[in-house]
């Protein structure tokens, strides 16, 4: 299923370094109504990684249409392109260790350059773009680098309170090498105002690992006359290597 | 001071929100053209190997509702307790089977379903064998960290009560939350958020 192999000679058999729990949002968010109904009571149950959590899909190259990474046009007709401010996002997955991740598959969706998204449940007034579907989808080179291109999403309103307005953002879906490494997170944009009125973005508990999601504006990978860039890395979790540990039988 | 030990930090989460399906599952969101097809949509060819069997259920919040947003995933080991990844020694998989299922609940009733096959056991960190069990993984708006649990299944109730992890589950009242109940070919298994019945999830 995957078209790269772990270096030989390397052991990254060991557990994943636990998930810092302290960091992430918390379950239950009351100035996000929804996680009211929707955060689980009791403590997650905490347990060393088997193999169920250590292994993972790994997706190939090969899946990948020409025009995956390109928001701009995967859904546009023939000679047409995405209305907005043209813009790409590009980055690193690495783990814990500082190492990059390759063959890690990104999914991304976002809203079109009005803040309106292409789903049966929106509804709100601004129009959508007959040129944007809104989703894309890129696997990280030997290095764990990736890029793809878009146009810069709008803000929009949403329900929660009565005048709470997403920042701009896109959303990652990241798949690494083990389940354990499965995370959804969100980018945000540099200088975006909104950014410390939401209630979702104030549910990471420390604004500086709010930052970690705030995406600068790289004028030196920006193509003149063409598209700014912005870089965003992403981090999942490291793992132990096992040069000192006793392999157990069937691990 | 000390030298730094230059660990990173894991990206911190964000809720998938109610767009999810836009990103993970472009075909059932009408979003037709961009990709041939929904990853994860389907499991099984007809040279799978294994018993075919159907999952189905629902994720219920703490007033009783059905969600009608998430996006379930699942992960499993092949008919012969395989895994289909790189970081799988021990053997080699059923190349026919990935072991890897998304689907989203239905929009209108919340009802989710998997066709796949009922997994091989898997060992323990220590080597015995676990009963064979589905990592599932929920987001949806409002769930601000994936949501990771397992289901085992009720027609092995062997296995199940010699389950290493099983058996370190302190309340043990609670275990049955993780066991889908058989009925014909088809298992079912509802994820509780909150209340008598909120399902165990793992930090693993
Ligand atoms: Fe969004």
């Amino acid at each position: 299923m995957s078209d790269f192999e772990n270096k030989p000679g390397v052991p990254e058999n060991g557990a994943f370094f636990p998930r810092d729990l302290e960091m992430h949002p918390p379950a239950f968010y009351p100035d996000y109504k929804t996680s009211v109904l929707r955060s689980p009571k009791h403590a997650r149950l905490s347990l060393n990684n088997t193999i169920s959590e250590m292994t993972g899909p790994v997706f190939g190259h090969n899946m990948l249409g020409e025009l995956d990474n390109d928001l701009i046009h995967n859904f546009a007709e023939a000679g047409q392109s995405a209305i907005g401010e043209r813009i790409i996002v590009y980055g690193k997955v690495l783990d814990e260790r500082g190492v990059g991740v390759p063959g890690a598959l990104l999914e991304v969706w976002q809203a079109n350059a009005g803040g309106r998204y292409r789903h049966k449940k929106e509804g709100y007034i601004a129009p959508l773009d007959p040129n944007f579907g809104g989703c894309g989808r890129v696997i990280t080179d030997e290095q764990g680098n990736y890029r793809f291109r878009t146009v810069k999403p709008g803000p929009y309103p949403w329900p929660n309170r009565v005048n709470d307005w997403r920042p701009s953002h896109i959303h990652f879906s990241i798949f690494g090498h083990a389940f354990a490494q499965r995370l959804i997170t969100q980018m945000y944009f540099e200088g975006d105002p909104l950014i410390w009125t939401c209630p979702i973005v104030a549910t990471i508990p420390d604004k500086r690992d709010i930052e970690r999601l705030v995406a600068p504006l790289d004028m030196a990978n920006t193509i003149p006359m063409d598209a700014r860039a912005y870089k965003f890395d992403i981090v999942l979790r490291g793992r132990r290597s096992t040069y000192f540990e006793n392999r157990r039988e069937g691990n | 001071m000390v030298q730094p030990l230059n660990l990173l930090k894991e990206t911190p989460s964000q809720t998938a929100g109610p767009y999810v399906h836009i990103g993970l599952t472009a075909n059932y969101a009408e979003i037709k053209g961009i990709y041939p097809e929904d990853i994860g949509a389907v499991m099984l060819t007809d040279k799978t190997k294994g018993e075919r069997i159907k999952i189905t259920g629902r994720v219920i919040d703490g007033a009783g509702t059905p969600l009608r947003d998430p996006v379930i995933e699942i992960w499993q080991a092949d008919a012969n307790g395989l895994y289909n990844s790189p970081e799988e020694k021990r053997g080699k998989a059923d190349e026919n089977f990935l072991g890897f299922g998304r689907c989203a609940c239905d929009l209108e009733t919340g009802v989710y379903s998997f066709e796949t096959i009922k997994p091989g056991a898997v060992p323990f960190i220590d080597g015995r064998m676990m009963a064979p069990h589905i990592t599932f993984w929920v987001v949806a708006r409002g769930i601000n960290l994936g949501l990771h649990t397992r289901m085992y299944f009720g027609d092995e109730e062997e296995a199940n009560a010699s389950d290493p992890m099983l058996s370190r589950i302190e309340q043990q009242v609670r275990m049955p939350t993780l066991i889908a109940e058989r009925k014909g070919d088809t298992y079912h298994f509802d994820i509780h958020l909150q209340g008598d019945k909120e399902t165990i999830f793992f930090d693993i």
